[in-house]
């Protein structure tokens, strides 16, 4: 089961407006089958992710079930059910890094923050993401929280980074 | 016509069938899992991949169109390998409690397993881990057992049109669920129990109440009373070996009594009392301007249905209880009274085609005697079950028959287990309290069959009727649409949440999907329903001797003060909660 949703909705009834009507537009543009894609682009690029009210939105909209909008949501990549945090978390998942232990920290960063990547911790604070290389094999396993990047981190490490953000 | 090869016999088809089809004229038979006629027809299982000249690889036939020339082979090295291969990969991911599930014997992934060879332990690896979706009254969802075959969102999906599981994440943690992953309790789920009758391995199945019911028989305090909806006798047989469509009402009887119920009634006895509630309910709405079209409310999946999504629609359902609780109120109050029984210590077991009778008995306003109606509701399937792990050899019983007095019932009670069966037996009833004199044809052919939809309009005696007739959500979704937009003007509509009615409700026993494709279960079953009533005494349900005395004695008339207290229920909104 994935952490249940319980990010407070911060949404406004503007951008809720705004998702209706960019969904009318999806459909007459393009009469048919096929919209739930192009209605969930629409909605994560209204929010920044997909907060419930944007799916049952979605869902009433195009008479598409919640359960199959929900289905969607979560096959693509493409798509965040989660707000990202005041400190977006990344960690490197390359070839080098991987290979320099940075699943163990990606792991680590999972059990002290309660939450899966993708995912964001309920108070909004942080989020956390797999990446791809950022470019500094060198200091491989690499970690950055929003502009900062740190090097050669171990998991043992993880608590005391941490802690730098959350006072 | 197309013409082509399979197996080197020549086969002519027409054009657009799929191999598995054109193989099945040439005697054939292409194993399958995920596939589903008509319902879910997605080639994502790769069982039933065929080699076909000229192809780069091996295609799935259950979707692969046939051509001009083609050549087929269904049962080459490399067919045979990879169907096992598919087989075993599944195997490795499935949580094998074969011996004690409630599918064995009856799971398409164990019979193709074992008619294969397959190794369960050739490959080892990372395996699913789910809870059990337990949050239901009714139903009992198990993913560590899923094959992902999807047969279970598309009858949802399509047939019913509720679409309350989808498939949800990516890769291996692809799993089956609701909206948000939340428990199927949280959703607007119908409680048909489709999805079970068609789930070709053990995932989902029944919440089972055979404990409870062999507590309450085993408990000297309790008069424990059974009955059987109308659907029950027509399917039963299918568990104990007997042609589909064949009624075994008497062995029935005699097995319940068996299994130590202190009274055998019926709920047909139920139906033919919900006749005469819902018809005078009826003639009251037309006489005093109520709302119409009435809708009836014998099916629990259908109520909870406008419950969730046609609320507007609510004061259009009779206010009628469904026989079953109708019959378990008449129990507690007019029996126990009769019988000297305090209601506390009577124990009502309805035996029922259906898994959304399980939450019918916990809705609000169903205990006219301050004690539930029904104390537990036991599938086809579950009784079917109780019978054998009870070492009772079903096909040799003799044939036995109901107890009096609430267990007598008439043809129309019986059909009310076939889509249609309800509407044709309350018009019986209606026309003759209209015209005031016997019917010349007491047959209403036209509300009959499997037809997703059925209209019909009467005269009787003056009063003009236009009547609708619907099973499966599908089509009752549209006659929904057409009545909230006021586009057509019907006096009574009948609908079934299950297609074909209850003889094909989601308790029944089930049938694999090769069956499914060869035989019209719907038709199959309801055509032992029809027969019994041709056969009957007493066809019409006014007509029942029991239900008169009933009358005469408790309630006075259909429609009384007391008649409402005890017969009657209420709905609720559950979209807007």
């Amino acid at each position: 089961m994935a952490k249940k949703l319980e990010v407070p909705y911060n949404g406004t009834k503007e951008q809720e407006e705004e998702l209706r009507a960019a969904i009318g537009a999806i459909r007459t543009a393009h009469a048919g089958k096929g919209l739930t894609i192009a209605a969930l682009q629409k909605g994560q690029e209204i929010f920044g992710y997909l907060p419930e009210k944007a799916l049952q939105i979605i869902s009433e909209a195009l008479d598409v079930p919640l359960a199959e909008v929900y289905g969607v949501a979560t096959f693509y990549a493409q798509f965040s059910l989660y707000p990202k945090g005041q400190y977006k978390i990344g960690v490197c998942l390359g070839t080098a890094c991987y290979v320099k232990g940075s699943g163990d920290v990606y792991q680590k960063l999972c059990d002290e923050l309660k939450i899966k990547g993708g995912e964001c911790t309920d108070d909004l604070k942080f989020s956390l993401d797999a990446t791809r290389c950022i470019g500094c094999c060198g200091l491989a396993p690499v970690m950055t929280v929003n502009d900062d990047v740190y090097g050669k981190v171990t998991p043992d490490e993880v608590p005391k980074i941490l802690a730098k953000y959350r006072t | 016509m197309v013409h082509l090869k399979i197996n080197n016999i020549p086969v002519e088809v027409e054009e657009g069938t799929t191999v598995l089809e054109a193989a099945r004229k040439a005697g054939i038979n292409i194993p399958t899992l995920c596939y589903l006629k008509d319902i879910n027809e997605i080639g994502a299982c790769r069982i039933c991949v065929v080699e076909v000249k000229g192809a780069r690889s091996l295609v799935a036939a259950c979707v692969y169109p046939v051509n001009e020339g083609m050549e087929v082979f269904t049962n080459t090295e490399k067919v045979r390998k990879s169907r096992k291969t598919t087989l075993e990969l599944l195997l490795s991911n499935h949580k094998r409690e074969c011996l004690s599930c409630v599918r064995s014997t009856n799971c398409e992934l164990q019979k193709l397993s074992n008619e294969y060879g397959c190794d369960e332990n050739r490959f080892k690896g990372e395996k699913f881990a789910y809870e059990e979706d337990t949050s239901t009254s009714y139903l009992i969802r198990d993913n560590e057992k899923c094959i992902l075959c999807r047969r279970c969102v598309a009858v949802c999906r399509k047939v019913q049109q509720v679409g309350v599981i989808a498939p949800v994440r990516r890769g291996f943690a692809t799993h089956i669920g609701s909206a948000f992953e939340e428990p199927l309790a949280d959703a607007s789920c119908v409680a048909c129990g489709q999805c079970i009758a068609v789930c070709p391995v053990g995932a989902l199945r029944e919440r089972e109440e055979i404990e409870e019911v062999r507590a309450a028989i085993a408990d000297p305090e309790k008069v424990v009373v059974v009955a059987a909806a109308p659907a029950v006798r027509a399917a039963i047989g299918e568990e104990f070996g007997y042609p589909i469509g064949t009624n075994t009402e008497g062995k029935m009887f005699t097995a319940m009594r068996m299994l130590g119920f202190d009274k055998v009634f019926d709920v047909n006895f139920g139906a033919d009392l919900t006749i005469l509630e819902e018809a005078n309910e009826l003639l009251e709405r037309v006489k005093e301007g109520g709302t119409l079209p009435m809708f009836t409310s014998c099916s629990p999946g259908w109520i909870r249905y406008v419950e969730y999504y046609y609320p507007e629609l609510i004061p259009n359902l009779s206010s009628c209880k469904s026989p079953m609780q109708m019959f378990g109120a008449t129990v507690k109050t007019y029996w126990a009274q009769k019988e000297g029984i305090d209601p506390k210590n009577i124990y009502v077991v309805g035996v029922m085609p259906c898994t959304a009778k399980k939450f019918e008995k916990t809705r609000g306003h169903e205990s006219a005697s301050g004690y539930p109606d029904v104390d537990a509701v036991l599938t086809t399937r579950e009784l079917a079950k109780m019978i054998k792990n009870s070492g009772i050899l079903y096909n040799e019983l003799p044939e036995g028959t109901f107890d009096n007095p609430l267990g007598e019932f008439t043809g129309a009670g019986v059909i009310f287990g076939a889509t249609g069966g309800v509407m044709e037996a309350a018009l019986r009833t209606a026309a003759e309290k209209l015209t005031g004199k016997p019917l010349d044809k007491i047959d209403f052919k036209e509300v009959r069959g499997i037809k997703g939809i059925k209209e019909a309009a009467y005269d009787l005696g003056g009063v003009k009727v236009k009547v609708a007739v619907a099973s499966g959500l599908t089509n009752a979704k549209k006659l929904c649409e057409k009545i909230k937009k006021g586009e057509c003007d019907y006096t009574f509509v009948e609908v079934m949440c299950c297609p074909g009615g209850c003889v094909n409700g989601g308790g029944q026993p089930i049938q694999d999907a090769y069956t499914r494709r060869q035989v019209d279960l719907r038709s199959k079953r309801a055509k032992a329903l029809y027969d019994e009533d041709k056969k009957a005494g007493i066809r019409k349900s006014h007509e029942n001797p029991a239900v008169m005395q009933l009358y005469k004695n408790f309630f006075g008339a259909p429609g009384s003060h007391r008649a409402h207290e005890i017969l009657h229920t209420e709905y609720v909104n559950r979209k807007d909660k």
